[in-house]
């Protein structure tokens, strides 16, 4: 997704309001946003705390910044600076990460993004997009064109096919439908494992319906209270751990509520991963089955 | 006006913003009264000579301060300039209102939050690098701590505004030579900071950090294409023999007597 992703900014750039910042990476990606844009992207250096600081100094004065670096840089390495600067100040950062869950499977553990959810979804003001197709990015990057605030973007480290373009209209919390099903019975996704949750439902659940949420977080929860409840059972698939994932914050939402509804959920195992994989070998070893 | 005339004025704003200080920190029982008393001059100069800002000219300067902890005297600077009422900074620290002990952008006149340390220079060289870039003539100026020389974002942040010849960058270190818990020599030592400065890049000037005239000249003086540093030399506690160069006023405020004793002696030595 990462090459579509750039492709989609390079095109909607033509005011040159938008800001590209990077950590001396992106290598082969980045490319033809720096040769469309030469002066609106600059690479930080390996110093992610000043980068992000930075990103919410240039956001302050009215343009769109969008920082992108793989998961594991652009988030606990600079927490404070999501948290205090651009977060607490409302600011129209998007932090875009590359390599969701165990993307990066054979660079080892300092590289997978198991517990970036966990983090983000804690800040009042961000969303998190997590798209799972290329259309539903593009839906995403139209809904933050129109309203800019702090956004944390998590993109598959792999190029998805090129699917024919269909307009999806996303919002906080809103649930697309990709499979018909059990209308009372559901298994709802998040992210780049949209496959992975098509291959569970045509083995363990062939009658429930398959739904994705490529938009949620904090302010999000008392909407998605009420789309909860229409179902009796949700199943969710996530490559994150079930601590602090999309999961566990699905089942906060109705907390303290008087909701029936059973969510069950999946996602990556609660481990440190210390054995060599690619991506898709992990995956299918520890991810959601 | 010619400078003598003006540097009276400014230094008339310099007593009337500590009397201020002093008056509110007894009141309102806010700590870091040491490190507010330590920057009034520069925060003077700033507010009252240097910086446009003024919201009838086009092209607004930018004010960060990186010492958040210091808010109390931003916050009497705002009062004094009007951004704020007395009945605001009256209000400060107590429930139900926005003045917090860190500076808040909630608070009419304030730029940007901070309170935890290291992180006002990165956003300063944000917004210097966006007008550079787009060759915008606002200036930025960001006031920090000396103990923020221990915090990596500092050095990572003149990197980055050296590499990108951000002269428009104006950066002041209120060195009081007193951190938190003790003095910056005997926590972590951060001397030579000149040559450290330095060898980043930037173009630096060492000063009496409550001389007026030297502030003020310091500010208008840069190099094209550097950042500009200014390495305040200054006094914790300034202008009260008994806070002076002692760490206690960071965390205390004063009780009737001090403030009595205080109120006098900035009167004596500011007459």
């Amino acid at each position: 997704m990462r090459k579509f992703f750039i492709k989609q900014l390079v095109n909607s750039n033509k005011n040159k309001n938008n800001y590209l910042l990077i950590n001396d990476l992106g290598y082969g990606v980045i490319e033809p946003f720096k040769k469309k844009y030469p002066d609106r992207i600059f690479n930080a250096g390996v110093s992610e705390q000043n980068m992000m600081g930075m990103a919410a100094g240039i956001a302050s004065e009215k343009c769109n910044v969008f920082v992108y670096s793989i998961a594991n840089f652009s988030t606990f390495r600079c927490a404070e600076q999501i948290r205090n600067d651009i977060d607490y100040h409302k600011l129209p950062v998007t932090i875009v990460s590359v390599g969701s869950g165990v993307g990066y499977g054979n660079l080892g553990y300092t590289h997978h993004a198991l517990q970036d959810y966990a983090l983000m979804r804690s800040f009042p003001n961000m969303q998190i997009l997590s798209p799972g197709n290329n259309n539903e990015l593009i839906g995403l990057l139209d809904y933050i064109k129109k309203n800019s605030q702090p956004s944390y973007l998590r993109l598959d480290k792999n190029e998805h096919k090129d699917i024919k373009y269909k307009k999806i209209l996303i919002s906080p919390g809103k649930i697309i439908k990709l499979a018909d099903g059990y209308k009372k019975r559901v298994i709802l996704t998040t992210g780049c494992v949209q496959d992975l949750a098509k291959n569970i439902r045509s083995k363990k659940y062939k009658n429930y319906s398959l739904y994705s949420m490529p938009m949620w977080g904090m302010k999000a929860k008392n909407k998605v209270k009420n789309i909860i409840k229409r179902f009796d059972e949700i199943i969710t698939i996530e490559d994150h751990f079930q601590d602090g994932g999309f999961g566990s914050w699905l089942k906060e939402c109705i907390n303290n509520t008087n909701i029936k509804t059973i969510i069950k959920s999946k996602y990556i195992d609660n481990n440190v991963i210390n054995e060599v994989g690619s991506g898709e070998y992990l995956l299918n070893k520890y991810g959601p089955k | 006006m010619n400078w003598i005339k003006k540097k009276i004025l400014l230094e008339n704003h310099a007593k009337s913003l500590r009397t201020r200080l002093i008056t509110t920190s007894a009141k309102t029982k806010i700590p870091h009264l040491g490190s507010c008393l330590s920057c009034v001059e520069i925060l003077v100069i700033l507010y009252w000579s240097e910086m446009k800002l003024s919201i009838n000219v086009k092209i607004k300067d930018k004010f960060i301060l990186s010492k958040g902890h210091a808010a109390l005297a931003l916050y009497c600077t705002l009062y004094e300039k009007k951004y704020i009422s007395l009945k605001t900074l009256n209000s400060f620290g107590t429930n139900k209102t926005i003045l917090m002990n860190h500076v808040s952008h909630k608070v009419n006149g304030v730029e940007f939050s901070t309170g935890s340390l290291g992180h006002g220079l990165p956003v300063g060289v944000g917004k210097a690098l966006k007008f550079k870039v787009n060759k915008e003539n606002n200036k930025v100026y960001v006031l920090m701590s000396d103990g923020e020389m221990n915090e990596g974002t500092t050095w990572e942040s003149l990197l980055f505004a050296s590499h990108h010849n951000l002269d428009n960058l104006n950066i002041i270190i209120d060195f009081n030579r007193i951190q938190s818990m003790d003095f910056v020599k005997k926590v972590i030592d951060i001397e030579p900071l000149k040559s450290k400065f330095l060898s980043f890049g930037c173009n630096v000037k060492l000063i009496n950090g409550h001389n007026i005239t030297a502030i003020q000249k310091a500010l208008v003086k840069g190099v094209k294409n550097k950042p500009n540093v200014i390495i305040a030399n200054t006094v914790k506690g300034k202008g009260v023999s008994f806070m002076e160069n002692n760490n206690l006023w960071h965390y205390k405020n004063p009780n009737l007597d001090e403030l009595n004793k205080s109120l006098i002696e900035i009167k004596k030595k500011y007459a």
